[in-house]
């Protein structure tokens, strides 16, 4: 019989070192592709992954089972995405603000807010454009969106790792899948085949 | 049910996690609100859609560099022992502070001695122990009359060799 994941991790706690390979064999690619869904950089998120494998290991000798092993781990993937995310924002923001001006420098194209997302189609495939539309959303958000979706975890457990009500974390998905549903609007339209094991079966 | 009230139960709805309750609500209301219906099937394929996104694979070199990283943590010595734990270090400077508590303490005054149901104090009461000796002869000596035993004066001096008295007369 399969041993779950508290006993897991009460064996890394006493010491045994194949249950923490186990622990991270079974949920290494979760949670590489939730931090890179969530910073949208495959080295940044592998690195933060490590962090987070590195915490728990840490962490064994005061572990205590009193929450599920999923939602303390993903707290602590949750937490350090948003730092992350937090600090490569105020360092964009440092950079374009000690950037010297130059005159003769021609005006940069910004992307004008109400371009939408099907002219972009032309120059990306609809799985980049996807992902843009989940990377733009605010990161309480676009976290609350992936656990939902693609880590398939209850509310309560969504809750507990985003710090927030259930009936706030309700709100907070109602307002991200909407976003997305205008954003993804053409793709939503036109959806393809769904794949196997993509996610959450509804 | 208005619309605002459908939108924060819709997900759970079509999650299949609302309560048979809330469901039925949301349900009467999708029935008579046309927008709220074109909005839940939206959500619907939109959750279709969002699936097309690929996975990511962890690069080949993951798990060795973090077991290189795992390996490098301290480990746990003898000598950590040693290194005081907050607990042990709290335990043994509340046991200090106690044990100086305690030397710097005014002397308890001595409670004021009570007699014993004999009617002594405990003083006495040792000073008669220690004097047992002399209890245990007590009838042996109280029965003796020592002064009976001494000469008596006129006894130890007769007549005739009775010390002169030079009285001066």
């Amino acid at each position: 019989m399969a041993r779950t994941d508290v006993q897991l991790m009460l064996d890394v706690k006493a010491g045994d070192e194949v249950s923490f390979g186990l622990l991270l064999a079974k949920y290494r690619s979760p949670l590489i592709n939730f931090l890179y869904r969530m910073v949208r950089d495959a080295a940044t998120a592998e690195d933060l992954a490590q962090e987070v494998f590195l915490r728990v290991y840490r962490a064994r000798r005061q572990y205590s089972p009193s929450a599920k092993f999923t939602t303390w781990l993903f707290r602590i993937a949750t937490n350090l995405a948003l730092n992350s995310v937090r600090d490569n924002r105020y360092k964009r923001m440092e950079l374009s603000l000690d950037a010297p001006a130059e005159v003769d420098e021609a005006p940069r194209e910004v992307p004008a807010r109400e371009k939408r997302i099907d002219e972009y189609m032309l120059e990306r495939d609809r799985s980049e454009v996807i992902r843009r539309a989940i990377g733009a959303l605010p990161e309480k958000q676009r976290a609350a969106v992936l656990l939902h979706k693609y880590e398939e975890m209850d509310y309560s457990e969504i809750a507990k790792i985003l710090e927030c009500s259930e009936s706030a974390l309700k709100s907070l998905l109602f307002r991200a899948y909407e976003t997305l549903r205008v954003q993804l609007a053409p793709l939503v339209a036109q959806p393809l085949a769904p794949r196997a094991g993509g996610g959450r079966a509804r | 049910m208005k619309c605002e009230d459908v939108s924060k139960e819709l997900i759970a709805y079509l999650d299949r996690r609302a309560n048979s309750a809330e469901r039925q609500e949301v349900e009467e209301h999708l029935t008579a609100c046309g927008a709220c219906r074109t909005r839940a099937e939206e959500f619907r394929r939109l959750w279709t859609v969002l699936d097309e996104m690929p996975a990511t694979e962890p690069s080949f070199g993951f798990d060795a560099r973090l077991r290189q990283r795992v390996a490098a943590e301290p480990r746990r010595s003898w000598f950590t022992w040693l290194v005081p734990q907050p607990r042990l270090a709290f335990s043994l400077a509340l046991l200090l502070a106690m044990s100086v508590w305690i030397a710097n303490k005014p002397p308890v005054p001595r409670p004021v001695q009570v007699a014993g149901p004999n009617g002594l104090s405990e003083d006495e009461q040792f000073q008669m122990i220690q004097e047992l000796d002399v209890l245990e002869n007590f009838d042996v000596l109280s029965k003796s009359d020592a002064l009976a035993e001494l000469p008596l004066p006129a006894a130890a001096h007769p007549q005739g060799n009775a010390p002169q008295d030079d009285g001066g007369a």
